[in-house]
């Protein structure tokens, strides 16, 4: 069967994943193309000429609210989150990989914390603040929503990864005389980090794009989809969709970035790896 | 040594640990509490009242939305995963080499990077009055007058959620697919099984674990959204979520978390269902 012709199935198949990925970037596509909407230019076709009006009137903060504050927040808001996800789910892996008393409470935590419904984490730690007469900001109570939803992701990926991981390697490295620190540093690190970037790629966009968890522990000064979403109430031009390109863009150089730091890290184990045995 | 392994242990454990207690079970439980506060046009008042869960499960305004979240939920389920599961059919069965797998799959989970809001506007072009789809239509004659139901719909709700949260099936269902051993397809083969007998009966039951996975990641995500449907109905469709950020914009926080506690329970009794098909720890 699979190394046969291929049959009408697969065509049939074919054809639906296209019409899907047509379905998936689609419309993603065309703000990209409305964003150059010409000045006089409306929502939708016909454009009436190219230009940069657009995102000109994007920036200008009197115009449409304060999105490059919000921008500069949410970008600051992910890397934090993208940084303590990292440590925190390495952390924990590191712990899960023997059974301590509450091991299964927490994990069970961490899947709750999936399935709870993010506008009720959003309104629980809201609420919370308010009873505590806490002001809620994007930096900490805000911070504390989106760890929520990255951590468990996290916490589920590091188990992953220690379960198919070869304890031999540490043992070998304390046999050689490693301290706990370096066995850690020097072997379990660089073996796991691939996924770590992974896990730390995962923590940064899901903070990025996050609104529910932001509605109500954002306080006073908005993160960029909760900015944006105020936006779509209240404004009706194609600045919109400028809008839509530079946070995709932005999305898009993330994803490049990690996608480059992974290659940059096989190809170098994989040169470390060759000289095994070569040495003098 | 057992002492000081045990020791590290849950000093590796514990920050994970806190922020799940602190924004998780404390939030929680503060909801419960207040649910059962009373609340005048100002303020909250420490109370305990069981007036807030009265006025909501008496009102058959609750039930319909309810009912109405319940639908879309369901909608949303079946088509992600009579979509997903083709797609990760197509993808585990039907892509022989491993790269173009990888290439593939990597096209279906780059726009989930993106943000949602933004995801939710770029359809606006596309359903509006003078959206594409209308003008291709009318170009091509099939109809004479716009279509109304294309955006500010319960059509453009479900369009919106398969387009957003279809991924979360194909994953899931791709990753228990490229598990199954290829001997048992094999066999089913040999044995004479056509080949949508091999799916229905060695497929897709190897496939439940993943089918779960991505089901309650769906519905859960279904159950406590509102800003599709805020955003794609136009204020045409109601949803649970949506009853309590009203309630929350209104300042009646007792009134909201009573309908979170409720929300919760349904949700949770719906996952129980589904995790009774897996076992999560299992497929780590």
């Amino acid at each position: 069967m699979r190394h046969g012709k291929r049959g009408p199935a697969f065509y049939i198949l074919a054809a639906f994943f296209a019409l899907f990925v047509l379905f998936l970037y689609g419309p993603t596509i065309t703000i990209l193309v409305l964003s150059f909407q010409g000045p006089q230019g409306q929502l939708t076709f016909p454009m009436t000429g190219v230009s940069l009006h657009w995102f000109r009137n994007l920036f200008e903060t009197q115009m449409v609210g304060d999105i490059s504050g919000a921008l500069k927040r949410s970008l600051i808001l992910g890397v934090v989150v993208m940084i303590v996800t990292m440590v925190f789910s390495f952390s924990a892996g590191l712990a899960f990989r023997s059974r301590f008393r509450g091991s299964s409470l927490i994990f069970y935590l961490a899947i709750a914390s999936l399935i709870v419904p993010s506008i009720l984490i959003s309104l629980g730690i809201g609420l919370l603040f308010r009873v505590l007469d806490l002001d809620p900001a994007w930096y900490t109570s805000a911070f504390g929503a989106h760890l929520t939803w990255t951590l468990p992701f996290g916490l589920l990926i590091m188990l992953a990864v220690f379960n198919r991981f070869d304890r031999r390697y540490e043992e070998a490295a304390r046999d050689l005389g490693a301290t706990p620190w370096q066995t850690i540093r020097h072997v379990v690190i660089p073996i796991v980090l691939p996924s770590l970037i992974g896990v730390g790629l995962f923590g940064f966009t899901l903070s990025y794009d996050e609104f529910a968890r932001s509605l109500y522990t954002a306080g006073t000064f908005n993160t960029l989809p909760l900015e944006i979403y105020g936006m779509t109430t209240n404004i009706t031009t194609p600045v919109l969709y400028a809008l839509g390109t530079v946070t995709t863009t932005v999305s898009f150089l993330v994803i490049a970035i990690a996608l480059i730091a992974f290659t940059i890290v096989r190809r170098r184990r994989e040169r470390h790896g060759s000289d095994a045995g070569k040495a003098a | 040594m057992t002492r000081t392994t045990s020791w590290t242990t849950y000093l590796q454990v514990t920050p994970l640990a806190l922020v799940f207690l602190i924004f998780l079970v404390i939030p929680i439980a503060t909801i419960v509490v207040v649910s059962f506060f009373d609340y005048n046009t100002t303020s909250i008042i420490p109370a305990f009242l069981s007036q807030n869960y009265e006025e909501l499960l008496f009102s058959s305004v609750t039930w319909q939305t309810y009912l109405q979240t319940v639908e879309f939920a369901l909608m949303a389920w079946v088509l992600t995963f009579l979509i997903g599961f083709t797609l990760a059919y197509f993808l585990a069965f039907h892509v022989r080499s491993a790269t173009w797998q990888q290439v593939l799959f990597l096209v279906c989970t780059i726009p989930f990077w993106t943000s949602n809001v933004i995801r939710m506007i770029s359809w606006i072009p596309f359903l509006g009055r003078n959206g594409l789809a209308n003008m291709t239509l009318m170009k091509l004659g099939i109809i004479h007058q716009p279509l109304e139901f294309l955006l500010y719909s319960n059509f453009s709700v479900v369009l919106v959620y398969v387009h957003l949260y279809t991924l979360f099936m194909v994953v899931p269902i791709f990753n228990s697919m490229m598990r199954i051993d290829r001997s048992l397809l094999e066999a089913a083969l040999d044995a004479g099984a056509s080949g949508w007998q091999t799916l229905t009966n060695v497929i897709l039951p190897l496939c439940k674990p993943g089918i779960a996975i991505g089901s309650i990641f769906v519905v859960t995500i279904v159950m406590g959204d509102f800003v599709t449907v805020r955003m794609m109905s136009g204020g045409l469709s109601s949803s649970v979520a949506l009853m309590m950020a009203n309630a929350m914009s209104l300042l009646q926080y007792p009134a909201a978390a009573a309908n979170a506690v409720v929300l919760l329970l349904v949700v949770l009794m719906i996952v129980a269902g589904m995790m009774r098909v897996v076992d999560i720890r299992k497929e780590l």
